[in-house]
């Protein structure tokens, strides 16, 4: 007689790309809405300009590389490339930045490299970092946020600034000013200390950005259920978040006034939205447990040194592509030891 | 010397498609990717190396028969350093701002390894005149590449092509100047060096889908003729 045999695993989560990239878009969902209410409805027009680009790219490029579109389309990881690029870019800037910017990420970053599961790079942050070094400008004129200063835009004015350019200076001013980060940056740049730049700009928050930190902390509730679903592995922001906060601990003490604390550099800018959201891809992060602790790690230290030492005042874009590059050698290294095997 | 001289046209087709420097054999890239930023720059630096090659080819094919064989490469570099140092000196005396455009880029052709590739493999083995023409056709198919890329990243960067084109070709030069795009906000990353990589990758994929289709309908004509043994199997 002979009986069926079948290879591990025998039990598994039922886990499908629809439903991780689905569940990666019920996670972002409290951010988006915070972002919403905190930098006013032309989050919204973005998301959707991103998710249309990226549908009409994805479906593009399936019927140029004669794919099935229904398993492709349908499986969503396309509207997540798009979603975190609406988060990503500044909610008030062009249409035709976030139109780029999606397209470049689905059709040269996603399928030119071979599509879903085959690239190398994230292709949020490529699309990202593409506009980053071309348009600086746009790139940088962020929306001020609820409650400091200036005005939020409107429905009505966000579609006028969004679609009509940026002509309207007045306006544009009224509605913009300098991200958290940007402000720390440009004045530690001119001798201040971190304590006074702090004291004297509405921008800054009790702990990282104004309004900034609520999307944060909403960002980080959507990492933390995504983490408890294996959606993502916790390895990953663990290490990236640890690893940012510890070394800037060690400069904030050696250094108070030059260096900014360690709170302040993980509730601010694209931490926390980085370590759950960016570095998780499971195609472009490492895959091996001990290689996703050092992964983290790795993105954890070039945001900090690129944030404090380097040209840009955020870096977690740059810091997760230069890891992508060296997941692939932290996987060789950094295998588990298979049960009964000699240690090597 | 070679028992089966190339043809006139096979030297041809080699140097400027088939085995095109910048798209086939991917020689001498890091001139290529670094100075096609515009028209301009990418034809001037291809000229340049027409003119080493025309000069090597033809002066290593001259002493081909009484270089030892032992010493030819040390040999061979000196004739190329040689050729590059008179054209670098031609250029700084006759087109000033160019050569002040392309900088180190011109003594760089000495490294250029389609430079000793051609006086090694072709020249030292041909004679006088087909080295030269060897030397001139695949001069011109990198100057090709050099160019199409240098169009495509100054089009797609800044919306222009041959924008200064007076370094080169003098005050009638400004003619050849097309503002293709107006009131264009400039696209930073097709000039920056990821542009060179993007922009060569999608013209090599280009090529590659160019040839796969040629092969493609020069393999089914027999079938669809029907006079092939496998298309007698079949039937």
């Amino acid at each position: 007689m002979l009986f069926e045999t079948r290879t591990s695993p025998h039990v598994h989560l039922g886990n499908s790309v629809a439903l991780v990239m689905r569940r990666v878009l019920y996670a972002l969902a409290p951010g988006l809405l915070v972002l919403i209410v905190v930098f006013g409805p032309g989050v919204l027009v973005q998301l959707a300009l991103a998710a249309a680009t990226a549908l009409a790219c994805e479906t593009l490029m399936l019927l140029l590389r004669r794919r099935p579109l229904a398993p492709f389309l349908g499986d969503a990881s396309a509207l997540v490339t798009a979603a975190l690029l609406a988060v990503a870019l500044p909610p008030l800037g062009p249409w035709w930045l976030i139109v780029l910017g999606t397209a470049f990420a689905i059709v040269i970053a996603k399928h030119l490299y071979g599509g879903l599961g085959y690239n190398p790079f994230n292709p949020a942050m490529i699309g990202y970092v593409v506009l980053l070094i071309s348009f600086p400008l746009e790139m940088s004129t962020w929306a001020a946020p609820r409650g400091v200063g200036g005005h939020v835009a409107g429905f009505g004015e966000a579609l006028g600034l969004i679609f009509g350019g940026h002509g309207d200076h007045v306006l544009l001013d009224a509605v913009s000013s300098a991200t958290p980060l940007d402000t720390l940056r440009t004045q530690l740049g001119l001798g201040q200390t971190v304590a006074a730049v702090r004291a004297g700009s509405p921008v800054f928050g009790w702990i990282g950005g104004s309004g900034w930190e609520w999307a944060n902390l909403a960002f980080l509730g959507g990492g933390l259920w995504m983490c408890q679903r294996r959606v993502a592995a916790w390895q990953i922001p663990a290490g990236m978040l640890g690893a940012l906060a510890l070394i800037s601990t060690v400069f904030w003490i050696a250094e108070p006034a030059r260096f900014a604390p360690p709170w302040f550099h993980v509730m601010s800018g694209a931490a926390v939205f980085g370590a759950f959201f960016i570095a998780t891809d499971p195609v472009s992060a490492s895959t091996t447990p001990r290689g996703r602790l050092i992964y983290g790690a790795g993105i954890g230290l070039l945001t900090w040194l690129i944030r404090s030492l380097g040209g840009f005042p955020d870096g977690v874009a740059f810091a997760v592509l230069l890891m992508n590059l060296a997941a692939p050698t932290i996987d060789q290294y950094t295998l588990p030891r298979a049960f009964g095997a000699g240690r090597a | 010397m070679s028992a089966s001289a190339p043809s006139k046209s096979e030297i041809l087709a080699n140097g400027l498609w088939r085995n095109n420097t910048g798209l086939v054999a991917l020689l001498g890239l890091c001139p290529l990717l670094a100075t096609s930023s515009s028209a301009v720059n990418g034809l001037g630096l291809g000229l340049a190396t027409v003119l080493v090659l025309l000069l090597t080819n033809t002066t290593i094919a001259l002493i081909r028969s009484f270089v030892p064989n032992e010493v030819r490469i040390p040999v061979f570099i000196v004739v190329i350093a040689s050729a590059v140092t008179a054209v670098e000196l031609a250029m700084h005396a006759f087109l000033p701002e160019l050569h002040k455009v392309l900088g180190i880029f011109i003594p760089l052709i000495v490294t250029n390894c389609c430079v000793l590739g051609r006086a090694e493999s072709f020249a030292s083995k041909n004679a006088p005149a087909l080295a030269a023409l060897d030397g001139v056709a695949t001069g011109l198919g990198f100057t090709l590449v050099l160019t199409v890329l240098g169009s495509l990243r100054e089009f797609v960067g800044q919306g222009t092509l041959f924008a200064s084109a007076d370094i080169m070709f003098g005050e009638a030069g400004r003619m050849l100047t097309v503002q293709v795009l107006h009131d264009y906000r400039g696209f930073l990353l097709a000039i920056l060096p990821p542009g060179a990589f993007i922009g060569l990758a999608l013209l090599i994929a280009g090529k590659n889908w160019l040839d796969a289709r040629t092969n493609a309908r020069t393999a089914a004509t027999p079938v669809e003729a029907g006079c092939t043994p496998e298309a007698h199997a079949r039937a």
